[in-house]
């Protein structure tokens, strides 16, 4: 009975998932289809002559109508077919397998450090509320979320690269690389990663965490006697969880965004990199495909909070 | 009303930090020792009388490039933020007080414009568009407008469906007076503690676009753009490219400060004179 | 302070339970903008409960009957602090040992809450939490605690007590929900429960149900309870004894019998005549001001029918009363006369003319002559606005009044609702609740109406203000001539002001007339019931409604 419901609203959400998707594809084609500025002018240059440009439209199929280019792109993108960059000329697909795998890597990482020190941190701040922790907490949650990643990056490379000579400066990785090599090249765009949404992920579930604690029902447990433990574990915890996983999704959106900043800063490659390089290039294939792969990521990051909220509702788990 | 000593020493050091970079921005080419883009020393230069920051990487005075800098960075950040709120709240706000289709309409294309990083939108679209600052402001402002769009919105559907908005109805008074005299005075204060934060975003951004080249285009240079030409220097140790990027940090944190005291305050306020 | 009665109630033989000397709970308030202050919450109470004994707090909003009551358990909630006195349970001042406080709660002291639907935790069934406490101190193990519980479901007289334990709180009604606490609260054998005005939150039908239900278990189980509420008339039903607060302290302590019949303060008389009122009927007149005639509106395009055919009159200068309980359609009935919600069928009739549908549709003449006062006075006016502007809008919006002329004029206005007219330059946020609710009655009579639907416009309030708030209404119609379409579930209420009375039930009209006539038997099966479960100042009124209701329900 309860499971054929929260089955529908699941089914709905991975629906409205597609189709935003869809939506996207067609709104990332269109801000680089559209606008005012010419794929076959930036290739040849301001002194092409009209002639060689006329000659270049043809060839890539820019004389056809927008809604063609987009489904021939479309069909493309659905069969893994990337196209080929326009200024090298290489198989788009080929190139990004690697670096998104790095970029997965990096973010990975910076999420195993970030999200449980968050969530500690949060319960901290709460149980210490109003104290010393939960000033300095708030204190540094708002400093950093100040910070540009350049700031912390650089800082981290003059003192733990330049100074202590611990961490590369520069992260670069080769795929015969050793897992511990590895970790040791990233240490640095990890840490730096991790500091960027650490505070805004601890801030989240501080509030989420105080919002199950000031209920009603809290205060019943506290009148029946029960120690603090037992009303955390058996009280506030079944009602926390879904606001933390939905903190901790939303963060780890943030921090696929973060990734691109960071990975310029520590010339990493991975997709971030590769996004900003083609992009000064005006290399729209690559830049249509990077986008939309940053922007499924987003997607299903957000699609996954909100199918856990759907779980985790004891109203919809059990209808009347 | 306005207590000096009633305002907290963290808001105060935000507001005179915040009006010390306003105070540079305004008056860049009369406080910078030298010109923006004049050579004056060699390259990364270190700190002394004459350059009181160094120089930076082709030997121009880095404090002189700081000021201007700081004239680049809020004017661009000022001008996306009040493009970004006079869309987003008028917008929002129709789309609250006159709903039905329009509303729907606008608000599923902002969730569509929103399901996409904003950092990522951006750098689509710049890759097709010219470098120039009126692009930059566009892209800024619009992007943003989305956030504010949400907001103006959610604030006016809530006091839109208040029994004084009800019964200002039932008196048989025009739209007109429903969003000028009954929704927007209610509104304001959710909306200027929220400028505060719009504003640190938008210098956060635009640095971000400098930094990775597609911001502002040299020689001028924001402070992001600032990190970019001098982040070379970091692997030999020399930390020019930390003070515009510290520039940035602290510039955030003081509007941050002010924003919330600001937030503080109103969010207590019931109406009124605020302290019934 | 107030005098204390020396009348102080000791029956021998029973000995005390609850022993409260000289209690002081004090609290820090934060005023934005200003220096943090102390607030003293409840000043010197002395109380005591024997063993088994009911002892009923009653008391306006903010008389710190609810901080006394959770003092019992050493609790204060959010921030309040207990800063002298002593709260002697069962021998021993519970005050003195922080550590003891976890042993005693859930165990000797039990809490119901006044929402228990916010009470009980969404995420676990009932069962597990009834029997919680009962399990954590050891009272018996989980087998006879899960028996007890069922025993105690089907002695308050829940449906289904086997298996309801089963359930998740969402999915079981608020007076259901309210006797599944009462039954957790007795589950681990408490020597005393604190009731926070358990029934406040539930129509009023099926509060007599839960009255009965706590009553018979209290009696069962010989328990004792302190008993919190605002309303003397319920309290005089389950109570040994009432004390009566009032900012804080104490005003009056005395067997129930005496706090009702013979109150020895001001206060208590006050409270106790709280709804008497004169008002004579008057008769209809020929014409009716306003006719509803056989109105049909629905929400959702026709999907939800929440008028069907409802026929009614207002007289000028008169007041109908529509009563019912929450989703009979009372309101609805509001919002389709007001053209808020355009009726699908019928039409409302006003002074003579047909009134348009639609709000949009009607000329500003219309909406002048039909004004609307709202249930919550704080978010019925602009907070943004002073009382001057508030008063004064429609001054000039129907009057075309300015300057010296309009500030005359609300002058004058504000002096008819007994304020002076200093308040014109206040902003609502710096008014009591019920100055709140005159300055709504003043904006309303300000356009010089003929008619105005007051929508609920005392249940927010404290009985007092609220008593006040109709003498007031009841004046300003005697001198203005206006009519009043008075919405309420407050029977008691529509007694006091009514000169016709409409009752209705799930969006139909059931009984409908003169005052006289609709309260005088015989009456339909409904009004019956709605009019049977009001409680009344009498002690064991009670006990003769139940007993009347059984023997209708046997009858039938």
């Amino acid at each position: 009975m309860g499971s054929t419901l929260i089955l529908r609203l699941i089914a709905q959400r991975l629906a409205l998932g597609v189709l935003l998707l869809f939506a996207v594809s067609v709104l990332i084609f269109a801000g680089t289809q559209i606008l005012p500025g010419d794929v076959a002018q930036s290739i040849l240059g301001q002194a092409a002559t009209p002639q060689a440009l006329e000659n270049l439209r043809r060839d890539l199929g820019l004389n056809d109508p927008a809604y063609i280019r987009y489904f021939r792109w479309l069909g493309g993108v659905l069969t893994g077919d990337f196209g080929t960059a326009l200024s090298n000329g290489r198989d788009i697909a080929d190139a990004l397998g690697g670096r998104l795998k790095n970029t997965l890597f990096l973010a990975a990482c910076a999420a195993v450090i970030s999200v449980p020190l968050a969530i500690l941190l949060g319960l901290l701040a709460v149980r210490y509320r109003n104290g010393v922790i939960d000033k300095a907490i708030s204190g540094f949650a708002l400093a950093s979320t100040s910070l540009p990643e350049f700031f912390i990056g650089y800082l981290l490379i003059l003192f733990f690269a330049v100074e202590l000579q611990w961490f590369p400066a520069s992260s670069t990785v080769f795929d015969t690389m050793s897992f511990g090599a590895r970790i040791q090249a990233i240490a640095l765009p990890a840490i730096t990663l991790t500091l960027v949404v650490l505070a805004h992920m601890m801030r989240m579930t501080r509030a989420a965490i105080l919002n199950v604690m000031q209920s009603a029902y809290i205060e019943t447990a506290e009148l029946k006697g029960l120690s603090a433990f037992e009303i955390i574990r058996n009280h506030a915890m079944p009602n926390a969880v879904a606001p933390i996983v939905n903190v901790v999704m939303l963060n780890l959106a943030y921090l696929i965004v973060g990734v691109v900043v960071v990975e310029v800063i520590f010339v990493y490659p991975g997709m971030g990199q590769y996004l900003v390089d083609h992009v000064s290039k005006r290399d729209v294939p690559v830049v249509q495909a990077v986008g939309l792969i940053f922007a499924a990521v987003y997607i299903g990051l957000n699609m996954i909070a909100d199918i856990v909220a759907i779980l985790a509702n004891p109203r919809l788990r059990h209808p009347k | 009303m306005l207590d000096l000593k009633r305002i907290p020493v963290s808001a105060l050091i935000g507001l005179f930090l915040t009006a010390l970079f306003l105070f540079a921005a305004l008056f860049a080419p009369w406080i910078a020792p030298y010109g923006n883009g004049e050579i004056v020393g060699d390259v990364w230069g270190p700190i002394s009388a004459t350059h009181l920051l160094g120089t930076d990487n082709l030997g121009r005075d880095l404090l002189s490039r700081m000021i201007y800098g700081a004239r680049i960075t809020i004017f661009i950040a000022v001008a996306a933020t009040a493009l970004s709120f006079i869309l987003g709240s008028v917008l929002g706000f129709t789309a609250a007080v006159v709903g039905g289709w329009l509303d729907q309409t606008m608000s599923r294309f902002v969730d569509l414009l929103m399901s996409i990083p904003t950092l990522i939108f951006a750098l689509v679209v710049l890759s097709v568009l010219p470098s120039t600052l009126v692009t930059l402001i566009l892209v800024m402002g619009i992007l943003d407008a989305t956030r504010v769009y949400r907001l103006a919105r959610a604030v006016a559907v809530d006091i839109n469906v208040m029994d004084f908005v009800e019964a200002a109805k039932l008196r048989g008074e025009g739209r007109s007076w429903i969003i000028f005299r009954e929704i927007l005075p209610n509104a304001l204060s959710p909306l200027v503690a929220e400028l505060g934060l719009r504003f640190i975003f938008a210098v956060l951004f635009l640095s971000a676009l400098s930094f990775l080249g597609l911001g502002v285009q040299p020689p001028n240079a924001d402070w992001g753009g600032m990190v970019k030409e001098n982040k070379d220097g970091i692997v030999f140790g020399i930390p020019a490219a930390l003070i515009p990027a510290g520039a940035i940090a602290l510039l955030a944190i003081s509007v941050n400060l002010v924003a919330d005291w600001v937030l503080n305050r109103t969010s207590d306020l019931k109406g009124g004179r605020g302290n019934g | 302070m107030a005098e204390r009665t020396k009348t102080n109630p000791q029956r021998p033989g029973t000995g005390t339970l609850l022993d409260i000397r000289n209690l002081r709970i004090e609290a820090t308030v934060y005023p934005p903008g200003e220096d943090p202050k102390n607030v003293v919450i409840v000043d010197d109470v002395s109380l005591t409960v024997e063993r088994g004994k009911v002892l009923g707090l009653i008391g306006e909003s903010g008389a710190g009957k609810s901080t006394i009551g959770l003092s019992t358990m050493g609790y204060g909630r959010g921030g309040v602090r207990i800063t002298g006195g002593e709260v002697i349970l069962n021998g021993r001042d519970i005050l003195r040992s922080e550590r003891g406080l976890r042993k005693l709660r859930g165990k000797e002291v039990c809490y119901v809450a006044q929402s228990a639907a916010a009470a009980f935790n969404p995420a676990h069934k009932l069962m597990r939490q009834v029997v919680e406490a009962t399990l954590e101190h050891g009272v018996s193990n989980r087998e006879e605690a899960e028996k007890r519980a069922v025993d105690l479901f089907r002695q308050l007289s829940l449906p289904d007590p086997e298996n309801i334990g089963d359930r998740y709180p969402h999915q079981v009604s608020g007076g259901q929900l309210q006797r599944v606490m009462t039954a957790m609260a007795l589950c681990s054998k408490p020597d005393l429960i604190v009731f926070d005005e358990p029934t406040t939150a539930l129509d009023v039908t099926t509060q007599i149900d839960v009255l009965a239900a706590i009553k018979r278990a209290i009696q069962d189980t010989g328990v004792a309870a302190l008993y919190i509420t605002h309303d003397l008339a319920v309290v005089a039903q389950v109570a040994d004894d009432i004390m009566v607060l009032r900012h804080g302290k104490t005003v009056e302590w005395g067997e129930t019998r005496q706090i009702i019949k013979e109150p020895k303060q001001d206060y208590t008389r006050a409270l106790v005549s709280v709804h008497a009122i004169d008002h004579d009927e008057h008769t209809p007149t020929p014409t009716p001001i306003l006719s509803v005639d056989n109105v049909t509106a629905s929400y959702g395009g026709g999907k939800v029918k929440v008028l069907k055919n409802v026929s009614v009159d207002i007289h000028p200068g008169q007041t109908l009363a529509v009563v019912g309980e929450s989703g009979s359609g009372k309101s609805t009935l509001a919002r389709a006369i007001t053209g808020l919600l355009p009726p699908e069928s019928g039409t409302v009739s006003f002074d003579g003319r047909v009134l348009a549908n639609r709000l949009a549709d009607r000329p500003k003449e219309d909406l002048r002559q039909l004004q609307m006062i709202y249930q919550m006075a704080d978010v019925a006016m602009n907070p943004r606005q002073t009382v001057g502007t508030i008063i004064g809008r429609p001054l000039e919006f129907y009057f075309g009044m300015r300057g010296a002329e309009r500030n005359r004029r609300v002058a004058e206005l504000l002096d008819k609702i007994e304020m002076g007219k200093g308040f014109a330059d206040r902003y609502p946020a710096e008014l009591s609740g019920g100055q709140k609710q005159r300055v709504c009655i003043a904006r309303a009579l300000a356009a010089r109406p003929k008619l105005i639907i007051c929508d609920e416009v005392t249940s927010a309030l404290d009985p007092l203000v609220a008593h006040g708030i109709l003498k007031l209404l009841l004046d300003l119609q005697a001198e203005e001539d206006v009519a009043y379409l008075f919405i309420t579930h407050d029977l008691a209420t529509v007694k006091a002001i009514a000169d016709s009375i409409a009752v209705m039930y799930r969006g139909e009209l059931v009984r409908y007339g003169p005052k006289s006539k609709v309260l005088t038997p015989p009456f339909d099966a409904y009004t019956d019931l709605l009019l049977s479960s009001v409680p009344e100042m009498e002690i064991g009124w009670l006990e003769t409604a139940i007993a009347s209701r059984r023997m209708e329900a046997a009858g039938n």
